[in-house]
């Protein structure tokens, strides 16, 4: 697979009117772990229906409570409904956590690019996610199930603190009943009830069932989380052009304007979030950046 | 039991055993033996004397260790082809955990004793065994480190 094509492939342009929100209203919350939560949002007009490739964002802006980036974590085919996945870290999101169904909040968006889903069929895909990380790549996983004979062996890798802060726990479950996905979770921890697997997610790379000349791998967790997993997919033999990271720095604008998401040479808004492995190396290896 | 060549085929295309010479293999094969557990069935016990070490063909086992506030605590579990453990090769070789089968498992089991001695008669293949082990060692330290970094606690996707 070409890198540079698959990037240009995967980049979508943001809206025409790339500042100005869209109303939506909160249809509900769903708690997902003790300090995660999805919003699911319905645009306000009912005419508008907002089309995104998996892995891209939304700034969400809950009225008077400032404005964030989250990756949008729903099935791109369902245009009229939006939804975000996060957790409590700061006051924004802690305004997000406290709407209500029926509250209206602002949306900018769709931004950013996209995991490589279309470019990648006919290879195997190897999802690696950590914690949080794995709602930026549901969409991404609705969609290649959606189209599952295009695709090789598909095989989620799935690390979590603890039992308890699996996120989306009945559809992992529902995927690991499937016969055409080999779903891996792991948790850090665990006390005498838990009978699953017990480890960092980057133990499980080497034993996962992949082609490794044939596999587009995505990566999306905590930095150091993925920096490990690279080196175990690489060991591995999977190409560097064909491990695929979703990048996170403090974003404000969304459209690689304002400079708050600068990396290195890119804006993590407009140029990623997703980028294939080989382009942010030397990036990464930079503790300054 | 399986017969010995096929036995040295296994072992030959096993992981850990990549690339070791064919009198090497022989001498492996010599000390292996094939056993299984039960779901549930304890490998091994921590302070039990560590004389074999064990290479999952087919199952799962969790290493654990016992506390008396909270019961076996699982701090990493093994699958097919996974290696385990290290104290069959050092003093006191004696185990320092607990291992249990989590589901059927099929294990090589190799006699500590055995590999020693042959460790110790010839260096060569005993250097050969301790880069193997190292390896693992160095894997386990790995994987232990970003365990104990907490990462998806203190992780904030979503920086603010």
């Amino acid at each position: 697979m070409s890198t540079a094509e698959t990037e240009k492939q995967s980049t979508v342009s943001a809206s025409h009117e790339p500042m100005q929100p869209a109303i939506c209203r909160v249809k509900q919350t769903r708690r997902e772990t003790r300090d995660t939560f999805t919003l699911e949002l319905e645009p306000v007009d009912k005419d508008l229906h907002i089309r995104f490739q998996p892995g891209q964002f939304n700034m969400l802006y809950p009225f008077g409570g400032g404005e964030s980036a989250i990756s949008i974590s729903g099935n791109p085919a369902e245009t009229r409904k939006l939804l975000h996945t996060t957790r409590v870290v700061g006051a924004v999101t802690r305004a997000l956590y406290h709407l209500k169904p029926g509250d209206t909040m602002g949306v900018r968006g769709p931004f950013g690019t996209a995991w490589p889903v279309e470019k990648s069929k006919g290879n195997d895909i190897v999802f690696v996610a950590g914690g949080i990380g794995l709602a930026p790549l549901r969409p991404a996983i609705y969609q290649v199930l959606a189209n599952r004979e295009q695709y090789g062996k598909i095989v989620l890798l799935y690390g979590a603190r603890s039992p308890e802060d699996i996120c989306y726990r009945r559809e992992i479950e529902k995927w690991s009943s499937r016969l055409d996905v080999e779903v891996f979770v792991t948790v850090d921890r665990a006390d005498a009830g838990w009978r699953g697997n017990v480890g960092v997610v980057t133990t499980m790379i080497r034993r996962a069932p992949f082609d490794r000349l044939n596999t587009v791998a995505m990566v999306c967790g905590p930095e150091i989380m993925m920096h490990f997993t690279i080196l175990e997919l690489v060991k591995r033999g999977v190409a560097e052009q064909n491990v695929f990271v979703s990048m996170e720095r403090n974003m404000k604008c969304g459209v690689g304007l304002c400079g708050h998401c600068q990396y290195g040479p890119h804006f993590i808004c407009k140029d990623g979030p997703v980028f294939s492995f080989d382009r942010v190396k030397p990036w990464i290896e930079h503790r300054e950046i | 039991m399986v017969e010995t060549h096929s036995l040295e085929t296994i072992i030959k295309e096993h992981p850990f055993f990549k690339g070791l010479a064919e009198p090497y293999v022989k001498l492996v094969a010599g000390c292996v033996t094939n056993a299984r557990f039960d779901p549930g069935q304890m490998v091994f016990r921590t302070g039990e004397a560590a004389d074999h070490f064990y290479i999952i063909r087919q199952g799962r086992v969790g290493l654990e260790i016992w506390s008396a506030e909270r019961g076996p605590i699982t701090m990493q579990t093994f699958g097919n082809d996974d290696v385990f453990d290290w104290s069959w090769l050092f003093p006191p070789y004696r185990w320092q955990f607990d291992a249990r089968a989590l589901e059927l498992t099929r294990v090589f089991a190799l006699d500590a004793k055995c590999l020693r001695d042959k460790c110790d008669k010839d260096h060569d293949f005993g250097y050969e065994m301790m880069k193997r082990f190292s390896t693992i060692m160095i894997d386990r330290l790995e994987a232990t480190r970003i365990q104990l970094l907490d990462l998806y606690k203190t992780a904030t996707k979503k920086p603010e």
